[in-house]
């Protein structure tokens, strides 16, 4: 079923005041930041919000902190990507009428871990039985396991990998907030240091202090706000598995392909319409498993697109336009930044702007491809 | 070197750890769909059926996936190991260590054959590690 008669848009959206390195902020002040900002944007006060949703902090924590008095909470915490899905819950109980005007933040002290919690992971719980006797050591040993199979299975080698954190630098180099702007090569990033082998660290996320929050309301009251409304025209979800070592399939995200075939259906849009696209990057080879299991490129052939520059700046589609986890920004749940970029892009006002873009899909993962999101975007009232 | 992370049973996982104790490697089949699935719960996945029975499974795998880590877990040593998901010849995957192996690129090919080789870590605990098939 199409969304489109029962629209809803983004009218606030922000960052933290500052990214990167923010140690004389705890983690719930980050997310207080990026909300009081993305309230300034959108010209309301906390009792303006009756909604809240966020991931990491309990939605308890959030409304509180904020004098929030809600009528609708989303805790919904499936790594990264939580906020595609808060975005999509919203849409709904907008729509439902359970909220008029809902607020999503994200905060994390990913690099100072000021207030920041641990992760808990039971040995009792079946990761714990069954995954972590084996030694690894959080994402950069785990996300990465299934990668040699989807090599193998194509006839690709590690250095297909290295173009996407190559091409990744090149849009941080346009963006002044971007972590890292130095021009990369090919042999600077298969000669960086091993983390995780395949994985050299320059195939491999940030980790930073930032946050970000947005805000949504109905597509009818969105005109009324002091920003350019950037509408949601569709939306997908999906969960996986909790153990990186159970994927359906080891070339390919069930999850992705779950949650992006929802959003481009709700949407009512084809590939060709799409005119930006963001795939959270925590390790470069989610860009090769994202542009396939969406339906941008075919099973095995993500690589050879990339490499042929056509998600780089003056590509025909592009991607990950703000550097990227690889090279952006990466506080541990990189989807909020994902979705502040496509907000940018639909406003038209990102360092790195995408002339006369239109649409933009904003795809997300949470976990070590545990779960995804995806958020299609426009600038256009449906 | 601090004790290594190891797993603590639960009622539904009990009959796969004391199986690794008698050195067997136990996995659970539906007895409707006939589907072998890991890790161990009370009920076929694929069917929801809960006639389900563990039966011992040949211990052999082949090499699925894997990543050498390079910056070892403190209970893991000091060395780089691999960290490996094998495809079990019943069918389902799993991870585990490869032992009896160089740790590199080299030595681990995908897809070449394992047997399964248990690790005593405490009286109630036995880890199934895998190594290369002989000959």
């Amino acid at each position: 079923m199409s969304w489109k008669q029962k629209s809803v848009a983004v009218v606030g959206a922000a960052e933290t005041t500052k990214m990167g390195k923010i140690p004389e902020v705890s983690v719930i002040g980050l997310h207080a930041d990026a909300a009081l900002n993305a309230m300034a944007d959108a010209g309301l006060k906390p009792s303006d919000i009756d909604g809240v949703a966020t991931a990491g902090i309990s939605p308890v924590e959030l409304a509180h902190y904020l004098g929030i008095k809600p009528t609708y909470a989303d805790g919904t915490s499936v790594g990264g990507c939580s906020f595609m899905l808060h975005v999509r819950h919203a849409a709904a109980a907008i729509n439902a009428g359970l909220a008029n005007t809902i607020l999503i933040t994200h905060g994390e002290s990913g690099r100072s871990r000021v207030g920041a919690g641990g992760w808990p992971r039971s040995p009792a719980s079946l990761q714990g039985q069954f995954e972590m006797p084996y030694g690894p050591v959080g994402p950069p040993s785990m996300f990465t396991v299934p990668v040699l199979r989807y090599l193998k299975t194509y006839g690709l080698k590690p250095e297909d990998m290295a173009p996407v954190a190559v091409i990744q630098r090149e849009w941080a180099a346009k963006n002044p907030r971007a972590s890292y702007k130095d021009p990369l090569t090919v042999d600077d990033v298969m000669n960086a240091d091993m983390i995780a082998w395949p994985f050299t660290k320059l195939m491999c996320c940030l980790v930073t202090d930032g946050g970000g929050a947005l805000i949504l309301t109905s597509a009818e009251r969105a005109k009324d706000f002091p920003q350019k409304p950037v509408y949601v025209l569709g939306a997908g979800e999906s969960v996986e598995t909790p153990m990186v070592s159970q994927m359906y399939d080891f070339t390919s995200s069930t999850a992705f392909k779950v949650s992006g075939k929802k959003a481009f259906e709700t949407a009512g849009i084809g590939h060709a319409d799409v005119d930006h696209l963001m795939i959270y990057d925590a390790f470069a080879h989610l860009p090769l498993y994202g542009l396939e299991d969406l339906g941008f490129c075919k099973p095995g052939e993500a690589a050879a697109f990339v490499r042929e520059r056509n998600t780089a700046p003056g590509g025909s589609l592009p991607l990950n336009t703000n550097g990227g986890g690889l090279s952006y920004m990466h506080s541990g749940m990189y989807g909020m930044y994902a979705l502040q970029e496509s907000v940018r892009q639909m406003r038209g006002i990102a360092p790195a702007q995408v002339e006369g873009a239109k649409i933009s899909v904003c795809h997300g993962v949470g976990g070590m491809f545990a779960a995804s999101g995806t958020i299609i975007f426009s600038n256009e009232a449906p | 070197m601090p004790p290594r992370m190891l797993p603590e049973p639960t009622p539904e996982t009990r009959h796969f750890w004391d199986g690794c104790k008698e050195g067997e490697l136990r996995l659970q089949r539906c007895t409707s769909c006939h589907d072998s699935y890991f890790p161990p719960r009370p009920f076929c996945p694929k069917c929801g059926s809960r006639d389900v029975e563990v039966y011992k499974a040949s211990g052999e795998a082949i090499l699925w996936s894997y990543v050498i880590n390079q910056r070892p877990r403190p209970d893991m040593g000091t060395e780089p190991y691999a960290i490996a998901v094998v495809k079990l010849a019943e069918g389902p995957t799993m991870m585990t260590n490869i032992v009896d192996c160089p740790q590199t690129p080299e030595a681990l090919q995908l897809d070449m054959p394992l047997k399964v080789s248990f690790a005593k870590q405490t009286d109630d605990i036995t880890l199934p590690l895998f190594a290369p098939a002989e000959g």
